[in-house]
């Protein structure tokens, strides 16, 4: 049999995306986002909107692909996709579904992306009020658990327990995003940076979550171009090859109120291993990392279990100067992230895994040929992908 | 006096009636949870087959209300509007040693700021709402 992989096999050409605004501030409507993001992601790969075929998504997202292919003019829609799961979780999901579907001979040119506009929907931080809850809600409502900020507490708390992590590594991850938005115009979080005493005066949200733990709601919208390797080249962009990429989640992740056989987990740990070895690299190959930032705790458990580190190694790897360009172990999030870039579900992680293959960061690790990207963590399904330069290949 | 201000969301069975003995459960201050009529595998929260043997015979089993705090989080944030001016307060992950280890979610009584410790032992304090449209019974936790 041969092998089946995806390594190698399909680049991103194109990368688009939106100002990014503070949640409920988008002049337009999310469809309207969603247009614009595409439509530059298309004029930066040098490509017709008209040429899209296919559309891959996560989330929910409200904005169904036949809508846009219509809005857009597409020649015909071959590949339309939906990753199963809340949250961002399946941000490098719908990177491989649609890389999936290049490969597979099922779609030419693919579009992913995700808008957000909380303002005119409902915000994730924020609970509707009133009336009757069934089910997993009827055993966790009730008693004041509501948005993700707490429904996750449980499982970061359980973590940091167990392996004595200090306060001090949740803060670096918060001071890195910080620090590498101060060099990112298009941060939401520009010219707002972030001190020790900040982080540590602020208010509790959820413990073991601060303020400057959670990510931002924003709106806004995101969008890549994928075509297959063989065509890579035909663009008018350095390509940013797709080297692995995995999704899933851990035994029984989803059994209701807090019964996953593993509480205190990223849910990376059977993931993670798939990823390596599609990619055929390993942890100490990365050059630069975005590790989605729901919450700090969850980079952590998503940085132990992707092995870039073990439990007892946290409060020593997770220092500032670890973490930032240039010169850092393991530069992260190097756009601000979601906690000072821009919430857009993860997307613009990706977005910034590409800019740093193209050389053209604000906060740039010179010569980065391989590039992480850590879906959103603790939900169900998380996933995970690595993309390389040329040279990788 | 309830724990939590009025106005949060009430909890009802499920349309599908799959926890049903649960809510009627508690209203008689019994803690019923599913155990496995085929190889007695315990299973928390409800569903319609064993995730062990794949039996559909689950039972429903009165257990004793006390376990241990297997992870907790103060909440401070009001994310709901019953909740504004309130907090903060606790909600503690209860794990049940002599049920398989299943894990129960509720609010952890007295003092909000008190110390909590996961492996503290807790029991449970059933909470009635009688006055609830449809009445219902939550099942909180104190430290022993």
């Amino acid at each position: 049999m041969t092998e089946r992989t995806l390594r190698g096999k399909v680049a991103v050409v194109g990368v688009g995306e939106t100002k990014y605004y503070k949640h409920s501030q988008s002049p337009d409507p999310e469809f309207v986002l969603a247009l614009k993001a595409i439509l530059a992601a298309c004029a930066d790969a040098g490509i017709n909107p008209k040429d899209v075929d296919s559309f891959a998504s996560y989330s929910n997202d409200r904005n169904d692909p036949s809508r846009i292919a219509s809005a857009l003019g597409c020649k015909e829609l071959r590949f339309s996709n939906m990753q199963w799961g809340g949250g961002g979780g399946g941000g490098a999901a719908a990177v491989g579904n649609a890389a999936a579907a290049i490969v597979s001979g099922q779609a030419d040119v693919a579009i992913v992306y995700r808008a957000l506009a909380q303002g005119q929907f409902q915000r994730f931080g924020v609970a509707a009020a009133g009336g009757t809850v069934a089910g997993e809600n009827a055993l966790v409502n009730p008693y004041g658990i509501f948005v993700p900020a707490q429904r996750y507490a449980f499982k970061m708390m359980r973590f940091m327990h167990d392996h004595g992590i200090e306060r001090e590594a949740l803060r670096a991850i918060a001071m890195a995003s910080y620090h590498h938005a101060q060099a990112n115009p298009r941060a939401v979080m520009y010219g707002r940076p972030l001190s020790e005493e900040d982080y540590d005066n602020a208010r509790w949200i959820s413990e073991p979550s601060r303020l400057f733990d959670c990510c931002q709601e924003n709106d806004g919208a995101a969008a890549l171009v994928l075509v297959s390797a063989e065509r890579a080249k035909d663009f008018r962009q350095k390509p940013a090859y797709i080297l692995g990429v995995a999704q899933g989640s851990n035994h029984r992740h989803a059994a209701r109120a807090y019964n996953a056989t593993d509480l205190g987990t990223s849910s990376f740990g059977p993931v993670a291993p798939r990823l390596w070895e599609m990619a055929k690299l390993g942890p100490k190959d990365v050059d630069v990392l975005q590790s989605y930032e729901n919450f700090t705790g969850g980079v952590l458990m998503s940085l132990v279990e992707h092995g870039y580190f073990k439990p007892e190694e946290a409060n020593d790897f997770l220092k500032l100067e670890n973490l930032i360009a240039p010169t850092g172990k393991l530069p992260m999030n190097t756009s601000g992230g979601n906690l000072a870039e821009c919430y857009m579900h993860g997307l613009e992680l990706q977005i910034e895994a590409v800019r740093q293959l193209r050389g053209t960061s604000t906060s740039q690790v010179p010569g980065a040929k391989v590039a992480g990207v850590i879906a959103g963590p603790m939900v169900t399904p998380v996933s995970t992908m690595i993309l390389g330069s040329e040279e990788t290949l | 006096m309830t724990y939590l201000p009025a106005g949060l969301p009430a909890p009802v069975t499920e349309a599908d009636k799959l926890d049903q003995p649960y809510w009627e459960g508690t209203r008689q201050n019994k803690l019923m949870i599913q155990r496995c009529g085929s190889c007695g595998t315990w299973q928390w929260g409800p569903e319609w087959l064993c995730h062990e043997c794949h039996s559909f015979d689950m039972k429903w089993v009165e257990v004793e209300g006390r376990g241990t705090i297997y992870s907790w989080t103060r909440c401070w944030h009001p994310v709901h509007p019953a909740l504004k001016g309130f907090g903060p307060y606790i909600a503690v992950v209860v794990e049940l040693p002599h049920a398989g280890k299943i894990r129960m979610l509720g609010n952890l009584l007295g003092e909000p700021q008190q110390e909590v410790e996961i492996g503290t032992p807790v029991t449970a304090v059933f909470e009635p709402h009688d006055d609830a449209k449809v009445p219902f019974t939550l099942v909180h936790w104190r430290q022993v």
